[in-house]
């Protein structure tokens, strides 16, 4: 059953048309991929369905398990279960690592910082008392917000691009997380660029110029990434350029 | 009945049950020194005035005071005037750190007064938090003012913490004038409400070699409140540094104006500011309710954050 639906969903900002009739279903438990060059929409399709205050404008609909979520806010949506890890984590000043995650758990028990901290790989005693702020690494940063998004145990968990700025053990432990919200029966949305990324997705989709130009196995959207055949008409050419000419979509 | 009083500041600051008699303190109650008590190397010389009270506090040369000296300033009734005096002398090398709480769990329209003149010997250290305990509704106007000279290689810093109850109105006036390898940190941490004002101007003077400053405001206004932060910095000699850090975020018809001024006379100091004004910070805010979070709890947390 799709635990997510997006029926011809399409925002449009100051007269650029961003995403374009997208209508697609994402399958409850599974890891699943959108993929697709630098500007497809990829962070904006998240943002929509996050429901941010600047993206709540789209036409079409959006179901999760089947009801209609246009009408939620931000935080009404997350009460449901979904939710979304940014590309670069919101800083907070004076925040402690233990109050940041305990904000979002469920469990309110002291006990669960620590278990959540350590799924990521951070041990507990050096990392509870530190600020959520900028004396942390860009890779440190991203494992606590994980860790909050973990003891959250939310239904369908949208990751964008959950390598960017870390270093390799980092994403190990970030991949590790991963499945460990899998194994939770959480839904995971893994918004990327990065061949790498995608291969953690049992499923994918690939977008590209706001437009969704495939979508199935994860093999087969890997295709796009080898077959750096064409020149893609964006400015930021990324590995998959030649994706949306390559389906003949655009 | 002196011992009632003292319970009674005590238990509005939250120490009636950890509090040590044997801990060097100095305990006021408008202008009457309810108890004090002084260990080795440390003299303190309350004396009484009309309308507070007035009090040389003298740390003798090389002593370090183990535990930090516990003064409480209190004015119980619900009005009056406490003028506070304060002489304080930190010979060279000693060591000191003060705990001090302003009470005024009673008040509807009290004022107090603070004058400091403090004095911090060569590589001496020297502490000072002071958190203030005021009434939900009354109206208390705070008014101190410090004069603070560091000679070489002092230590001077102090926190002032203003968060529970109505502000009413302050008016902060601290200066530091240091010496070569001096160090000054201010840090005030205010939240305003209602028609709450706050006025602060902290200001270093770099004025010896390798001199230190950081001067942190962080406050928090909502409803009416208003406030308005003047910090400035002035380096003289090379290798001073300083930091200038203003964060105010606001809320509802809150105001907030912060003029943070740095003047650098020397070509090998370096001064720096920043100053963030505004509502809370909508990444940060959306980070939260995207975990669940209402709008209003979020916002609790994130100046919970600021003012920590
Ligand atoms: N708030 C916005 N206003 C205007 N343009 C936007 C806005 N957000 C995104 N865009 C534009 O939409 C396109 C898609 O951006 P984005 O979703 O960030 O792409 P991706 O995450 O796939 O790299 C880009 O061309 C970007 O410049
Ligand atoms: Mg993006």
């Amino acid at each position: 059953m799709a635990i997510l639906e997006l029926r011809d969903v399409s925002l449009q900002v100051n007269s650029t048309l961003i995403l374009n009739g997208l209508s697609m279903e994402f399958e409850s438990g599974y890891v699943q991929a959108v993929v697709g060059p630098n500007g497809a929409g990829k962070s904006t399709l998240a943002s929509l369905i996050m429901g941010l205050p600047d993206y709540r404008q789209y036409t079409g609909d959006i179901l999760f398990e089947g009801k209609s979520i246009k009408n939620l806010n931000v935080d009404e949506r997350a009460r449901l279960g979904i939710t979304l890890a940014w590309q670069e984590p919101a800083r907070f000043e004076g925040l402690k690592v233990s109050q940041f995650i305990l904000a979002s758990a469920r469990n309110k028990d002291k006990k669960e910082v620590d278990r959540v901290l350590e799924m990521v790989g951070l041990e507990p005693a050096r990392y509870h008392a530190r600020d959520v702020d900028k004396t942390l690494s860009g890779g440190e940063r991203k494992r606590i917000e994980l860790a909050s998004i973990l003891a959250m145990k939310p239904r369908l968990v949208m990751l964008d691009e959950p390598d960017s700025g870390v270093d390799i053990e980092a994403i190990d432990r970030i991949f590790e997380a991963i499945d460990y919200l899998k194994k939770d029966g959480t839904t995971v949305l893994l918004i990327t660029h990065s061949p790498k990324v995608l291969e953690k997705a049992d499923q994918a989709f690939l977008i590209c110029h706001g437009t969704l130009v495939d979508q199935g196995k994860t093999s087969k959207i890997m295709e796009y990434f080898r077959g750096k055949c064409l020149p893609c008409p964006h400015k930021n050419v990324p590995e998959i350029n030649s994706a949306a000419i390559v389906g003949g979509k655009i | 009945m002196t011992e009632d009083l003292v319970e009674e500041i005590l238990e509005s600051v939250n120490l009636h049950r950890s509090f040590n008699k044997d801990t060097p303190h100095l305990i006021i109650n408008a202008n009457q020194v309810l108890s004090s008590h002084q260990v080795d190397g440390l003299i303190m010389e309350p004396e009484e005035l009309p309308d507070g009270v007035r009090a040389r506090l003298r740390v003798k040369k090389g002593v370090k005071i183990g535990s930090p000296v516990h003064l409480c300033f209190g004015l119980l009734p619900e009005r009056g005037v406490q003028h506070i005096i304060m002489d304080i002398q930190i010979e060279d090398e000693a060591e000191v750190s003060f705990m001090a709480h302003c009470t005024f769990p009673n008040a509807v329209n009290v004022e107090h007064l603070m004058e400091a003149q403090i004095k911090v010997g060569r590589r001496a250290w020297y502490s000072y938090f002071e958190r203030h305990w005021h009434s939900e509704e009354g109206m208390v106007r705070v008014v101190p003012v410090a004069r603070i000279e560091l000679e070489e290689g002092a230590h001077f810093s102090t926190e002032f913490e203003l968060l529970k109850g109505r502000v009413g109105l302050i008016d902060m006036d601290y200066l530091t004038v240091g010496q070569a390898g001096s160090s000054a940190e201010m840090k005030a941490r205010i939240f305003g409400r209602q028609d709450d004002r706050i006025k602060i101007k902290e200001a270093a003077h770099l004025m010896g070699e390798g001199s230190r400053a950081a001067l942190t405001t962080h406050i928090a206004v909502k409803n009416k409140a208003r406030a308005e932060i003047n910090n400035e910095i002035i380096a003289e000699a090379p290798y001073a540094r300083g930091h200038v850090d203003c964060k105010e975020i606001i809320q509802d018809d809150g105001i907030a104006r912060a003029v943070p001024v740095v003047e650098v006379r020397n070509p090998k100091a370096h001064v720096t500011h920043e100053a963030a004004i505004g509502s809370v910070d909508s990444k940060q805010l959306q980070t939260l309710m995207s975990r669940g979070l209402s709008e209003e709890e979020a916002i609790d947390l994130i100046i919970q954050g600021l003012l920590s």
